[in-house]
């Protein structure tokens, strides 16, 4: 290493190579396994003094963030950079999304600029399978795409478990909320599937997926089943996952109105008493406290939403490590 | 006057007189005549080994002229027609200006002579700019030439104006054709609501949705004695409510798109609906080619709208050809506009259903021909039959010939066809529209 500052990482990390990160329907369990053991050694980089490694020296990273977030491009834009990648950030407002530039002009633009990765954020499912499509050389990273996937977050979760409970196979996790609207739980379902977990889907059922209501579990992984009672829902749970639920479904019919959600699905402390002893609570963030979930339980010993948090830069790490560095390209 | 042409030996198929048999067939003057009667000079077509019909009638056709022409025109559309083997296309008021006044269909009328290869009959406007509030001028519309009413690419906004629009066309003797979409459910989806929106995270259309309008509608048609027309049905509690109220004697019609009897949801995840149970969704997914309105169904729709065709619910195959740009739909899934270019492929999906067993070519010609012919009046029973004297709309088909769907090779100006790389089996070798060749593939 020819820079003093950038101490290598203790470890030989090695990772499965990827061209892009869609989903995690397509990972199998050796895979997620190894993207959180390298997760597990790149937390280490986040407790030291001087936060850098030069794995990712000399690569180009460009974030697109086409909706709102602080926590997820904050997330990736520190992963890259502890890393030593350089990291360019778009947002749709100031870019030439604003002229009327279409996302796959602007793509190409960015592929004929020579960047290596793209990590995008899109209110519309599908976008990054559509760059994916249509870019030849670059590799695409989704970051949350409409109310599809958002697999790193999904991976971020099952690190935070893992960190806590150790093999996941035979646990029960509950995910409580708008799944139908949740690109969370999309990606938190293949994810939990593949490692073992079982996976109760708790909420109005105007806001679960039609076709898993119909039962019609073919094409869904079997470990997951639906329990509208929360209190049902919620007994020997291992891990209750309380999703975001926006103020505005109200409004618009799919919800009575938040007072009833607040009454019949909000994690409390009761609730979390029918759960497994020292049953984890978690949530992707950003939180509405007082509805999904209740303060005491937010800021209590059970909560792991900041440890989700640093996790989630962990998570990162090793995937731009994964994609970015394959098995032999840059030497830790 | 055009050459006289004098097709021989082949298979003719007349879905009128019911008849299916080998025999010759003489064109002279833009009209069919004795056979035995050939001029010297007319141009001999060896149709041996091929199938002879009444050129197809298409209910349903986007041509975009005025306005959209970067998708198509008059002139290009009617060349895809041709290349289809349709010999009447009934075009769309979505156009910009709407066709809801007797000045754009006078200019369509024009474009047609001037620039078509085949008959462009048009239909206007149930509102006033396709706004659903006013109607528009229908006995004006009527007098200009046009052979029914709808605000197709939108439903007929409210059950009031489907009313009026029934009572006042009836007195016309013209169908209200509806695109049926309930918008208090979901507006301008082209995503199934099922297995494959739930795993994309895509919103759906419900068939519920449909269903719910096409109910409307045919109570309407009952209060009013008018006569509905569903556009693009395309689920089976569609196909069941039109049983039902043919079967009370009303005066309602179906139509089916090819996609929609050969094609489902599965083709969104861009497998050409090649799809395991528990495939992981791939970078061909959100395809959105396959996007249309209404939606690619299930499975089990499709299977139900096969059988609908067959039993006669559902009268005529129309194509719903919806042009788009590349630029158009080279774009992520929900910014993409709804529509398939389907009229270059619409006899060869067609054909699979009759390899496949699912339906006899006569009943296939039929509801291509005499089917259209029942919604839009016996009036223009003469261009669905091979009779002396009728006009000379017809297509030369060859049933067993594989071809590569080749999308940029189109004649359509709309590329967008999911389809484009696979292989048809069945194409349309020759079509002569009005005694004339509109297209001639014979050598391909």
């Amino acid at each position: 290493m020819t820079t003093g500052m950038a101490v290598p990482l203790k470890a030989k990390i090695s990772a499965m190579p990827r061209r892009h990160v869609l989903d995690l329907d397509d990972f199998s369990k050796a895979e997620i396994e190894s993207v959180l053991d390298s997760a597990d050694a790149m937390r280490e980089v986040l407790g030291r003094d001087i936060k850098k490694v030069p794995a990712l020296r000399g690569k180009v990273i460009l974030t697109i963030f086409l909706e709102a977030s602080t926590r997820t491009r904050v997330s990736f834009e520190q992963a890259g950079k502890m890393l030593s990648a350089d990291v360019i950030n778009i947002a749709g407002s100031g870019s030439s999304a604003e002229k009327g530039e279409s996302l796959l002009n602007t793509a190409l633009t960015l592929q004929a600029m020579h960047a290596d990765l793209i990590i995008i954020r899109s209110p519309q499912s599908g976008a990054p399978y559509f760059l994916a499509r249509n870019l030849d050389s670059v590799s695409v990273i989704n970051a949350g795409d409409g109310t599809h996937a958002h697999p790193t977050q999904a991976l971020l979760d099952l690190m935070t478990m893992r960190r806590h409970i150790g093999d996941l196979a035979g646990s029960k996790v509950v995910i409580i909320g708008d799944v139908l609207h949740s690109r969370v739980a999309r990606s938190d379902i293949y994810g939990l599937a593949a490692v073992g977990a079982n996976v109760v889907i708790s909420g109005p059922t105007t806001m679960i997926p039609l076709e898993m209501l119909r039962g019609r579990s073919e094409h869904f992984p079997a470990s997951v089943t639906i329990q509208p009672d929360l209190d049902k829902a919620i007994e020997d749970a291992d891990v209750v996952m309380a999703l975001r639920v926006q103020k505005e479904r109200a409004a618009i019919g799919m919800l009575p109105s938040m007072r009833e959600y607040t009454r019949r699905w909000q994690v409390t402390d009761a609730r979390l008493a029918r759960a497994k002893t020292g049953a984890l609570v978690m949530h992707p963030g950003p939180m509405n406290e007082g509805i999904e979930i209740s303060s005491s339980i937010a800021h209590g010993p059970a909560a792991q939403i900041e440890e989700q948090v640093t996790n989630g830069v962990a998570v990162r790490m090793a995937l731009l490590y994964q994609t970015l560095a394959g098995t032999g390209g840059v030497e830790l | 006057m055009s050459q006289a042409l004098l097709i021989k030996g082949a298979r003719l198929i007349d879905p009128v007189a019911g008849t299916d048999a080998i025999s010759d067939l003489l064109v002279v003057e833009g009209r069919i005549t004795d056979p035995t009667a050939a001029p010297n000079d007319a141009r001999i077509i060896d149709g041996k080994g091929l199938v002879l019909t009444p050129g197809f009638i298409d209910l349903h056709t986007h041509l975009r002229e005025p306005g959209q022409e970067d998708k198509e025109s008059i002139k290009s559309g009617t060349a895809a027609g041709a290349r289809g083997g349709f010999t009447t296309l009934c075009c769309m008021p979505n156009t910009e200006p709407a066709i809801d006044n007797s000045t754009v269909v006078d200019f369509i009328k024009q474009q047609a002579a001037e620039n078509g290869s085949v008959r462009v009959l048009a239909f206007g406007a149930v509102s006033r700019g396709r706004q659903g509030v006013e109607l528009t001028d229908m006995e004006e519309l009527a007098r200009a030439g046009v052979v029914g009413f709808t605000d197709d690419g939108a439903p007929v906004a409210t059950g009031h104006l489907m009313q009026s629009a029934l009572l006042y066309a009836s007195q016309l003797g013209l169908p209200v054709m509806d695109h049926c979409e309930d918008y208090s459910i979901v507006k301008g989806l082209g995503m199934n609501e099922g297995w494959v929106s739930a795993r994309l995270g895509l919103a759906g259309y419900p068939s519920a949705a449909e269903e719910s309008i096409v109910a409307r509608d045919i109570a309407l048609s009952e209060l009013t004695g008018g006569h509905f027309h569903v556009a693009h049905l395309s689920t089976a509690g569609s196909a069941d409510l039109v049983r039902q109220a043919k079967a009370k004697g009303l005066r309602v019609t179906a139509e089916v798109t090819p996609h929609h009897l050969t094609l489902s949801e599965e083709w969104v995840l861009g497998t050409h609906g090649d799809v395991e149970a528990d495939a992981v969704v791939t970078t061909a997914a959100y395809e959105t080619r396959a996007k249309v309105s209404p939606p690619l169904r299930a499975l089990s729709d499709q299977a139900a709208l096969v059988e609908a065709l067959r039993d006669g619910t559902i009268d005529a195959i129309a194509t719903d050809h919806a042009p788009h740009t590349y630029a158009d739909k080279s774009t992520p899934f929900d910014e993409a506009p709804n529509g398939i270019s389907a009229l270059d492929t619409a006899f060869g999906m067609l054909m699979g259903l009759v390899h496949a067993g699912q339906i006899d070519l006569p009943t296939l010609v039929h509801r291509l021909t005499a089917g259209p012919v029942s919604v839009l009046g016996e009036r223009f029973a003469n261009l669905a039959t091979l009779a002396e004297g009728t006009p000379a709309d017809l297509v030369l088909l060859a049933l067993e010939e594989e071809w590569q769907v080749d999308a940029s090779k189109f004649a359509s100006k709309g590329r967008n066809t999911p389809l484009d790389g696979d292989t048809l089996r069945g194409r349309v070798k020759l079509t002569i529209a009005g005694g004339t060749v509109a297209y001639d593939g014979l050598s391909i």
